[in-house]
């Protein structure tokens, strides 16, 4: 009874002890088992099937519908319109594309640039704070992961502050002599700011001319507009801490012998970081960047808080909220929610496949 | 606590079940749902006393939900099929609510409709019926720095009567600290001119887009000249966050907003002197832009009576007088102005307003639109478009949300 109860390792392991007449009692015992299992999971299960798997279905329904948010998804007020809501979305010529593909383009600029961004500072601060030479260890590690804990509306509001146009930000870069930089509703592109410098203001007539998915090649090759930054440097400085915590897990967890032999095969501190802790620090390397994608693509707080998706800081996520809620076309905000869910498994998978395990076996 | 709190839900229902089980008494006895969307301290508690007044004197209740989000918060409850009795509903809103079948067309119902004005009126119907109770109303006017006007040796007599004076008074009231004349960049501020020239982005039932017509072209041309003459800036490009903030700074000398910048002059801009003027007239005459919500009847409430009751009360001249004095806005019934302008004197030019302002577009899908137009305004200031192409492009937008 005990062993049963413990699970099936003990079971296993007294495999060839047992005569071949008790296997049957025990595939009884097994069956009664699973019927104990489902009892124990059904909490969580009736709760992961109400509020997870039954509005996801419900959603993937809606988006095929027209619903303007009354009278519930399944009345009259719903009609089924079939795949208008993608075409709109992806292949008709019209505002509700432009719109879309203008908010994957901003949210593009800011998972290239936060992703690795966050990821390096986190790693950077991480091997830091693991020398053991290190005083006051635990004060840094506070203060590196101050900002995650810190709520994301007040970080947003102290950002506002910090980069209004008699803020801090401009007062100092005008100490350098740079004019007022209006960070806020500003939704030029800085390599579009940058073109213009080098004297480009006008696009060039074959990035004018050819689209993709109604924006215009030039539009896509703006990068992140000024406001953009402004979060991107703010999403930076919030998540490095938590990832750095994550990382500093992992190279807590690599044996300090193995840095000692690097030490004695001559290797320097720049050769053990790039041949020894980087390769063994794989694993969680793989989760901070599946996480960063993750959470960047579905960027909204900021936006909320900050922004409001003026100066091109809209994103699928939010322009999915606002015509969800705010413009009640339900069913076509559902559509871009599965497709943003498409894009995240994309990128997920394609990153998956970058750092797979190239030796195999493992 | 599980099983206590069970019960104590069956008992609570159990009223209302009854209440909804036979028909409700026209007075006396009745307890309403209202949905407020209040615009600070100041109107919940003007509303709060008004509702308690009618209490006392239906002897029905009023449950108040001062929602936080209200297009969020109603579109909730109307998903679930159980809206309050009675809400707040925005003129943007209130086609897709009128149209979804969740408004009840009361129009027929409230006392005396046609005393409501007739701009207002227009703004709440929909196939010819008169849907809700407009609220109250504000408008759009010119605000002047008195100070500023005087420093530029502008007198009374200077105030402009037309476009060639706005620009020509601009011009002179601008200096190296000082844009002389300040908008926001969107819609709801540079509609004005587009009435004004006998344009609109709909036409006047709202069932075609207007918007690529010659008159609307004079309207942002006119708009794209002062801006290129550096005499208009719009408030986006001045940082600050609002038109009434470039002028509480003294970024700006004059600025296009409405009555609601009373009360943000008292409270931040104590020391600023100003008076306001009605907008210059076109080429098509006076134009403005009025705002104005209306108190929404549910379709599925059970207790139309106490609902009209409810609204008639609140829309009352002497009810919307108390409310107006509460937090500066307007009252929607022509009969209560007299009353109004004896208390608010300089308000005069934003009551005018309401006689020829023009609602916003209250077409579902349109707000869409709407904002990429406002996002087109901000390209023009920056010599990325043109107004013709504007117009254009804004047009094709809107034929397409009106078919979709």
């Amino acid at each position: 009874m005990t062993t049963a109860m413990v699970g099936e390792v003990p079971l296993e392991s007294d495999e060839d002890l047992r005569a071949l007449g008790r296997r049957s009692r025990r595939a009884e015992r097994r069956r009664g088992e699973g019927l104990w299992g489902w009892l124990f999971l059904s909490p969580s299960l009736i709760l992961l099937i109400t509020f997870v798997i039954v509005p996801i279905a419900l959603a993937l329904y809606v988006s095929f519908t027209k619903w303007n948010g009354q009278g519930g998804p399944f009345s009259k007020s719903a009609s089924w319109v079939g795949l208008e809501n993608y075409q709109r979305l992806l292949t008709r010529s019209g505002l509700t594309r432009k719109n879309f593909s203008t908010s994957l383009r901003n949210n593009l600029y800011f998972v290239l640039l936060v992703v690795p961004l966050q990821t390096i500072i986190a790693l950077f601060l991480a091997i830091i704070l693991h020398q053991r030479k290190l005083k006051g260890k635990s004060f840094f590690r506070t203060a590196f992961y101050m900002p995650s804990i810190s709520s994301a509306v007040a970080v947003g509001m102290i950002f506002v502050f910090l980069f209004a146009s008699g803020g801090v930000v401009n007062t100092v870069l005008g100490w350098f002599g740079a004019k007022d930089i209006s960070w806020f509703n500003n939704g030029t592109g800085i390599f579009h700011s940058f073109f213009k410098v080098l004297g480009v203001d006008k696009p060039p007539s074959w990035l004018a001319s050819h689209d993709f998915l109604g924006l215009s090649w030039w539009n896509w090759i703006s990068g992140p507009s000024w406001s953009m930054t402004v979060i991107i440097i703010l999403a930076v400085w919030t998540t490095s801490g938590t990832f750095m915590l994550m990382l500093l897990a992992g190279l807590q967890n690599v044996p300090e012998e193995v840095h000692e032999a690097a030490a004695m095969d001559g290797a320097g501190r720049w050769q053990t970081t790039r041949l020894v802790t980087l390769p063994l620090l794989k694993k969680q390397i793989i989760l901070v960047v599946t996480l960063g994608l993750i959470g960047t693509w579905q960027m909204f707080d900021q936006i909320y808080v900050m922004s409001d998706g003026a100066g091109e800081t809209m994103t699928p996520a939010y322009l999915a909220y606002v015509s969800g809620m705010k413009d009640n076309r339900l069913g076509s905000a559902s559509a871009l929610a599965f497709i943003l869910f498409g894009i995240i498994l994309v990128f997920t998978a394609v990153q998956r496949f970058v750092t797979r395990d190239k030796e195999g076996g493992r | 606590m599980w099983t206590i709190g069970l019960a104590a839900g069956v008992v609570a229902l159990l009223p209302a079940v009854g209440v909804t089980a036979s028909t409700p008494p026209a007075t006396g006895g009745t307890k309403i749902q209202v949905m407020v969307a209040s615009s600070g301290p100041a109107e919940t508690a003007a509303v709060e006393a008004a509702i308690h007044a009618w209490e006392a004197a239906s002897g029905n209740t009023v449950e108040l939900i001062a929602a936080k989000d209200m297009n969020l918060q109603l579109g909730q409850a109307l998903a679930g099929g159980e809206p309050p009795d009675v809400f707040y509903v925005n003129a943007d809103k209130f086609q897709e609510y009128a149209k979804g079948g969740s408004l009840a067309a009361v129009g027929d119902k409230l006392d005396n409709p046609d005393d409501f004005y007739q701009s207002l009126r227009d703004v709440f119907t929909y196939e010819g019926k008169l849907y809700c109770a407009p609220k109250d109303y504000s408008s759009l006017g010119l605000i002047i720095n008195k100070k500023s006007w005087a420093a530029a040796g502008l007198t009374d007599a200077d105030i402009p009567k037309t476009w060639d004076d706005l620009a020509a008074v601009a011009k002179k009231l601008t200096t190296d600290s000082q844009v002389g004349l300040a908008s926001g960049a969107t819609r709801d501020r540079l509609g004005a001119f587009m009435v004004e020239a006998g344009g609109y982005f709909t036409n006047a039932d709202q069932s075609a887009a207007t918007v690529d017509s010659p008159e609307n072209l004079k309207a942002l041309e006119f708009i794209k000249s002062m801006l290129d003459a550096g005499s208009l800036k719009f408030a986006e490009n001045l940082d600050v966050g609002w038109g009434g903030e470039a002028f509480g700074k003294e970024k700006a000398a004059m600025v296009i907003e409405g009555n609601w910048i009373r009360g943000a002059m008292k409270s931040d801009y104590p020391t600023v002197e100003y008076t306001v003027a009605e907008l210059p007239k076109g080429p098509a005459g006076p134009g403005s832009m009025v705002f104005t919500q209306c108190w929404g009847v549910a379709q599925a409430t059970k207790h139309m009576d106490a609902a009209v009751s409810f609204v008639n009360f609140m829309t009352k001249a002497d009810t919307q007088l108390a409310l107006a004095q509460a937090f500066g806005v307007m009252p929607s019934r022509a009969s209560a102005k007299d009353a109004f302008l004896a208390a608010n004197p300089d308000f005069a030019p934003f009551v005018a307003a309401g006689e020829y302002g023009r609602g916003q577009v209250t077409l579902p899908a349109f707000s869409a639109v709407l904002a990429e137009f406002d996002k087109g305004l901000l390209a023009m200031a920056k010599g990325e478009t043109d107004p013709a192409t504007l117009l254009k492009e804004t047009q094709t937008n809107a034929d397409d949300a009106m078919s979709g």
